[in-house]
């Protein structure tokens, strides 16, 4: 399991156009959330921003089931914590929703290239993929 | 390993999940949580430490992060199992999405492969993630413990046996009707490798099992993915490795967003985990030449073996 996000690029003609798409969005997206999550983190770690949760009281909380936990902390759950995105803890959930996003953004480009090929049974799948990610992340299925 | 050992196997994933839990209600109520003793920065330090020593370890045994990391850092470390299964998975989404690019590029993974089966697994891994709040802590544990040992026994299973290498085996009607065949370039044979898929049904079936097991545990899915799509359709070794990767990496972004959705996200457990089994792979990939994979791979089975006990015991509140 390395970071190897810069794709070795052999012979190119033997990989199907939609798998070159898919893979050079996969390094950019993966990129751009690693740098996020890296810069959210530092941010964190200094206290230059307030967190919600203070670190030093994070010994007490770790240890309860995440219901306990939220209903301690007020940590928010859905999509609630972009209203708190100022809190430095918090703002770690962009670098993290990021990663998370990576695989759907990736797949919204697959479908006009599946469309394009006639690939029509391929379009419908990426199409379905993209409708279980959202039904995951929008909350709805909990 | 034959392919009918390989659905028993998954079977008694799928068993194990349906039996612990009655065997774990029978179990004293677990005690409550006792705060974490020093200060709060020496355990996510203790995490990088640990995270990197299983980064490299999991490289040189060529299995996913995750596999080790939740049974191992349940085991030893205080965060509630919600906050490592959450990290965990995290920890083996970001692997898979970063050995994807290559692999793919490479031509030696297929994503024409993996989107049929990545679409059944993605189903069962949001449902896995679903139920799994919904279940007890301790009948976690206990599950945990059960699909450790399981996994161990296919590791075990795996090592002893020759792997399928594709004799070109026939296509079945949906994989024909899917197009699921192609071809790949092997550099270290120096030839190219016809792959074609069979058993398509079987493996909707696994790949759904597959999904459901990882979603609520947070492991990964290399363990099973790989004899999966090697023994069960087919697919030759380094192709079904590669694919793995691909159907990992959309597969745990299904599940990822419900432990968000949920607030089962500790950025001080997730992060430091992330940037030291990251780190740790690269130290392990610089070692891999060095190293007897053999020697490792019965090694980690050990570990394995330590953390699914340790997991099952404090399951049934014998060891807290």
């Amino acid at each position: 399991m390395g970071l190897e996000i810069l794709p070795v690029i052999d012979d190119l003609d033997s990989v199907r156009p939609e798998q070159q798409i898919y893979a050079r969005w996969l390094a950019a997206g993966l990129w751009l959330s690693l740098a996020i999550l890296a810069t959210t983190f530092i941010i964190y770690l200094t206290g230059v921003v307030p967190p919600l949760v203070p670190l030093a009281e994070l010994p007490k909380l770790w240890g309860l089931s995440a219901a306990r936990y939220v209903a301690a902390t007020g940590t928010p759950t859905g999509w609630r914590w972009v209203e708190l995105i100022g809190r430095s803890d918090v703002m770690n959930l962009v670098g993290i929703a990021c990663v998370a996003l990576v695989t759907p953004v990736c797949f919204a480009r697959l479908v006009p290239e599946f469309v394009r090929q006639r690939e029509n049974t391929f379009a419908a799948i990426a199409l379905m993929e993209i409708w279980i990610l959202v039904l995951a992340a929008s909350g709805i299925a909990a | 390993m034959r392919s009918s050992t390989i659905l028993w196997l998954i079977g008694f994933l799928l068993l194990a999940g349906v039996a612990a839990p009655a065997l774990a209600l029978a179990a004293p109520p677990p005690t409550p949580p006792v705060a974490a003793a020093g200060p709060w920065w020496v355990w996510p330090l203790a995490l990088f430490l640990v995270t990197f020593l299983i980064g490299i370890v999991a490289v040189l045994a060529g299995v996913g992060g995750g596999v080790l990391f939740v049974p191992i850092v349940s085991g030893l470390f205080p965060f509630h199992l919600d906050f490592v299964r959450s990290a965990g998975l995290l920890l083996a989404l970001a692997g898979s999405l970063s050995a994807g690019p290559s692999l793919l590029m490479s031509g030696m993974a297929s994503l024409r492969l993996a989107l049929p089966f990545a679409l059944i697994g993605s189903v069962f891994s949001m449902v896995g993630a679903l139920v799994s709040f919904q279940v007890p802590a301790d009948v976690m544990q206990a599950m945990l413990g059960i699909t450790i040992m399981l996994i161990v026994l296919l590791m075990w299973r795996a090592g002893k046996s020759e792997s399928y290498v594709g004799d070109g085996g026939k296509n079945d009607r949906i994989s024909t009707a899917l197009g699921l065949a192609g071809v790949y370039f092997d550099p270290v044979a120096d030839r190219d490798v016809d792959w074609r898929v069979q058993h398509t049904v079987a493996g909707f079936a696994a790949f759904a099992i597959i999904g459901l097991v990882g979603g609520m545990f947070g492991l990964g899915a290399g363990w099973a993915n790989v004899p999966a799509l090697n023994v069960l359709l087919g697919v030759p070794l380094k192709g079904a490795v590669a694919t793995s990767n691909i159907v990992m990496s959309i597969v745990n972004t299904s599940a990822a967003w419900i432990y968000i959705e949920r607030g089962a996200v500790i950025p001080m457990v997730v992060v430091p985990s992330l940037i030291g089994v990251i780190l740790g792979a690269r130290i392990g990939a610089r070692l891999l030449h060095r190293l007897h994979p053999v020697v490792l791979r019965r090694i980690v089975i050990v570990v394995l073996l330590l953390a699914g006990s340790r997991a099952l015991l404090k399951g049934f509140g014998l060891w807290d």
